[in-house]
């Protein structure tokens, strides 16, 4: 049995790589202006649906559409923060909250009424297939998907630490009116804020769909996972969310592998609701 | 009679490395007014968080009419009979005036006819008789601050814990307070006021405490206390303070 | 007041002659499912939107309250009546389980603990064999009678069975509205630090209008197995129906006693019929015109379109 046990602790490592990934976008928009994004998952969910398209459109196998589904979320982000987020930037918590849910709404509303609700699946891409490492199986695409996700993170994080926008966008979330007193357009941080957020679950939507099953409501699971990742790691932290992401994906498989496969669902939300009453900053969460 | 009404012994906060309030010890009895002053960042509205049991205080105690209060919540602390207002008015934005008074008054008259009742009573104690369902936010901050008080007085409190209520104000302004502080006393409140502006809180403290960075460096009645070199000191600095002394002394 | 008083009678008054004048059984249904949701969002709205706390959960008290009954009735021969007292005591329970905890959380942490808990639950029913896990329970078939809380000749018993129910909840929401829990609720909501300093134990009040919630939201739940004659967990508790609940509440007037009621005449219909006529076809535009619509009111008419009825009286 020790085999299968290394199998599942590596699962969840790599399906944690991609989980940090989807959170990072999440706890990013938090951290910068106080709103949740819950149709966050409904973009990972459009990112794949974009990736089967490429693919049934025009062969492209996702790895190459990766970088036209990438730069089309960015825009989408964009434009949804100009569109819906925009006119609620002061609103109260709770205007917040329902456009976000309309959101979620509208986007699975359009995937269902352009796609229907069949599951889809990319039949055979680059990535198909097992490889061996240390004796331990693992899927070439999971595989993939981790690394293209550790290296997107580190992306991001190199991006607020070392550039001179990524600065000025963490200057924006610790105090907006003093980056505004140094000359630093916080709306224009803040659309970036949500093209980089969205544009990382694009990345995350276009890994997956290598292997997983694309249909409207995919993205509902991920969201949670994405909410658990975010409140352990800290709202607004971006290192929080990797180590996080990790934590969550090892909490999902080992539940399932040690407890029962249709629970694991279950842990991972006690999980939330156990950080959340017991140390709500999280890790290193500010708020 | 003149047992003390409200007794601050030793009280300590500490907000992990910054200890913003210092073994700060005093008492007042029943019908006082209670000047408490000191420079910005000295610990007064941390002190009336303690009191008002939003902080609990991390040593000495807090006692009221002879029970230890220094635990309880800010709830159970209003219905015991220490009210209080906020240094940066609040009110409830999404009513009107009545409203606002209603929501103290429901304290101690549960029916909503009785609160209701009691509530028009008090806003024609303050002055609020015309503007009953105005609602709160288009009221200038004077009045704004007015409401904050009367519907704090509306829970029947024993004592009053005003946090800068005439900050901002104007002369005119300045003086319908300290009319209204008096009118309280005259019901028989013990009231407690941090105050930055002098000319309102003077001429109608009984006593005056006196904090600088965390501890009590003075206290004494009005007059005592304006004399008093470390209070100079603290406001004005050493250097002017010692210079005041000196021309004192050679005259 | 006396006009609103006026025309609510008058309202209450077409609604109960309708059944009169109907000949589709359809539109018998319609107007059921309108007046449930209507009851179960006056729940949620006195929980969210007075009390300001938004909880994405409130389709677990649903299914408390219909799988109560179902057990009982199918394991114990109790009476659906009884069945129901009993779902409300459980989902109270629920409720103050729940919210002890949860309501120290602060806004966005509390409205995603509601959606955890309503998950836990799902996910725990669907795998709980005493009460039929994911395929659920068939209430057995017994004599047509009120005492039975069956009936199969029509649908009109049940129609008015929920228009007393919808009429419970308007009565117990006025009730709220017009006693000090309900000026405690919406100071709460104004300014929580506010209202302790003022005397009121913020704890106990969300309690309390929590509870109100679960009650109201149960007695729909015990209903809808008893008119369905079949409950499983996507049915009775699924996320997508805790987000109805909210929606039908903002669309409405978040905070206002009809708000929920204008709301369900808008969303439920809208729901319902592009189901029924655009088929598979058209497969998600409900959603897309009821999402457009929550994001159009709470950008720019954030009291619901109440407003446009009321002009400033309450």
């Amino acid at each position: 049995m020790e085999g299968v046990f290394t199998q599942t602790l590596v699962s969840g490592i790599l399906i944690g790589f991609v989980y940090a990934l989807i959170a990072v976008g999440l706890t990013m928009i938090f951290g910068m202006m106080d709103i949740v994004n819950f149709a966050h998952g409904e973009y990972l969910m459009v990112a794949m649906y974009f990736a089967y398209w490429f693919f049934v459109l025009f062969g492209m196998d996702p790895l190459y559409s990766l970088p036209w589904v990438t730069v089309l979320l960015f825009l989408l982000g964009v434009v949804t923060y100009y569109v819906f987020i925009r006119p609620i930037i002061n609103a109260p918590m709770l205007s917040q909250i329902f456009v976000t849910f309309g959101i979620l709404i509208l986007l699975r509303g359009v995937a269902q009424y352009l796609w229907n609700a069949d599951y889809r699946m990319i039949p055979q891409t680059l990535t198909s297939g097992n490889v061996s490492i240390f004796g331990v199986y693992v899927g070439v695409s999971q595989l993939v998907a981790a690394a293209g996700a550790v290296i997107c993170n580190g992306l991001i994080f190199w991006f607020l630490k070392s550039t001179k926008m990524g600065i000025a966008m963490e200057a924006v979330a610790e105090d907006k009116e003093a980056a505004r007193l140094m000359g630093i357009n916080s709306d224009r941080m803040f659309a970036l804020a949500w093209g980089i957020g969205i544009a990382s679950v694009g990345v995350a939507g276009g890994l997956l769909s290598s292997f997983y099953y694309v249909f409207p409501e995919v993205g509902s699971n991920f969201c949670l996972m994405a909410f658990v990742v975010v409140a352990l790691g800290g709202f607004g932290s971006v290192p929080g969310a990797f180590i996080a992401g990790i934590i969550v994906g090892l909490v999902e498989v080992l539940s399932g592998y040690l407890i029962a496969p249709s629970l694991k669902f279950m842990f991972v939300l006690f999980l939330y609701l156990g950080v959340v009453f017991i140390r709500p900053q999280g890790f290193m969460g500010r708020k | 009679m003149s047992a003390d009404i409200l007794v601050v012994d030793n009280v300590t906060k500490r907000f992990g490395g910054l200890t913003a309030n210092a073994n700060i010890s005093f008492s007042m009895k029943e019908g006082q007014i209670i000047g408490l002053i000191g420079p910005n960042g000295a610990g007064k509205s941390t002190l009336f968080n303690c009191i008002s049991c939003f902080y609990n205080a991390d040593g000495g105690r807090i006692v009221f009419q002879g029970q230890e209060i220094t635990f309880k919540d800010p709830e159970s602390i209003c219905r015991m009979g220490i009210g209080r207002t906020f240094q940066i008015v609040r009110i409830f934005k999404d009513m009107n005036v009545l409203e606002n008074i209603m929501i103290g008054a429901f304290l101690r008259n549960p029916r909503r006819k009785d609160a209701q009742a009691r509530s028009e009573e008090v806003a024609g104690i303050f002055r609020f008789t015309d503007k009953l369902y105005l609602k709160a936010t288009s009221l200038t901050i004077s009045e704004q601050k007015r409401l904050e008080v009367a519907r704090v007085f509306a829970t029947e409190p024993k004592i009053m814990l005003l946090d800068e209520m005439m900050a901002g104000l104007n002369i005119h302004e300045i003086k319908e307070s300290v009319e209204l502080v008096l009118r309280l006393r005259e019901m028989g409140i013990t009231l407690v006021l941090v105050e930055h502006v002098m000319e309102g809180i003077m001429p109608i403290a009984n006593r005056v405490v006196v904090l600088d960075y965390g501890e009590k460096i003075a206290e004494g009645t009005p007059d005592e206390v304006i004399n008093n070199e470390k209070v100079i000191g603290a406001y004005f600095g050493q250097k002017y303070a010692k210079r005041r002394e000196n021309k004192t002394r050679i005259q | 007041m006396k006009k609103g008083l006026l025309v609510f009678i008058l309202f209450m008054c077409i609604l109960a002659a309708v059944p009169q004048f109907l000949r589709d059984p359809f539109q018998c249904h319609l107007l059921i499912m309108i007046m449930m949701y209507a009851t179960m969002s006056i729940g949620w709205n006195v929980i969210g939107g007075y009390a300001g706390q938004v909880s994405f959960g409130n389709a677990a008290f649903f299914g408390v309250g219909a799988y109560t009954t179902a057990v009982l009735l199918v394991n114990y021969n109790v009476n659906p009546w009884l069945g129901m007292l009993a779902g409300c005591v459980l989902s109270v329970g629920l409720a103050v389980i729940v919210g002890y905890p949860c309501f120290r959380l602060r806004g966005h942490y509390f409205a995603i603990a509601t959606i955890a808990v309503g998950e836990i639950m799902v996910v725990i029913f669907t795998n709980w064999d005493y009460v039929g896990a994911a395929v659920g329970i068939y209430m057995p078939i017994l004599e047509e009678s009120f005492v039975n809380f069956e009936f199969h000749s029509s649908k009109i018993p049940y129609y008015y069975i929920i228009l007393g129910m919808l009429l419970f909840a308007i009565a117990v929401c006025y009730a709220v509205e017009e006693s000090r829990l309900g000026y405690y609720l919406r100071a709460i909501k104004d300014d929580p630090d506010g209202a302790r300093s003022l005397g009121i134990d913020i704890q106990k009040y969300k309690m309390i209008a929590f509870s109100i919630s679960a009650v109201l939201t149960s007695i729909c739940g015990t209903f809808y197995g008893q008119y369905v004659l079949y409950i499983h967990p996507s049915s009775t508790m699924d996320l997508m129906m805790s987000i109805h609940l909210c929606i039908i509440a903002l669309i409405g007037g978040i905070g206002k006693l009809f708000g929920p009621v204008v709301g369900a005449f808008v969303f439920i219909p809208l729901m319902e019929l592009t189901r029924v006529y655009l088929g598979s076809e058209g497969q998600g535009i409900d959603m897309i015109i009821y999402s457009l619509l929550v994001i159009l009111i709470a950008i720019w008419r954030p009291q619901g379109l109440w407003a446009l009825f009321s002009r400033g009286s309450k």
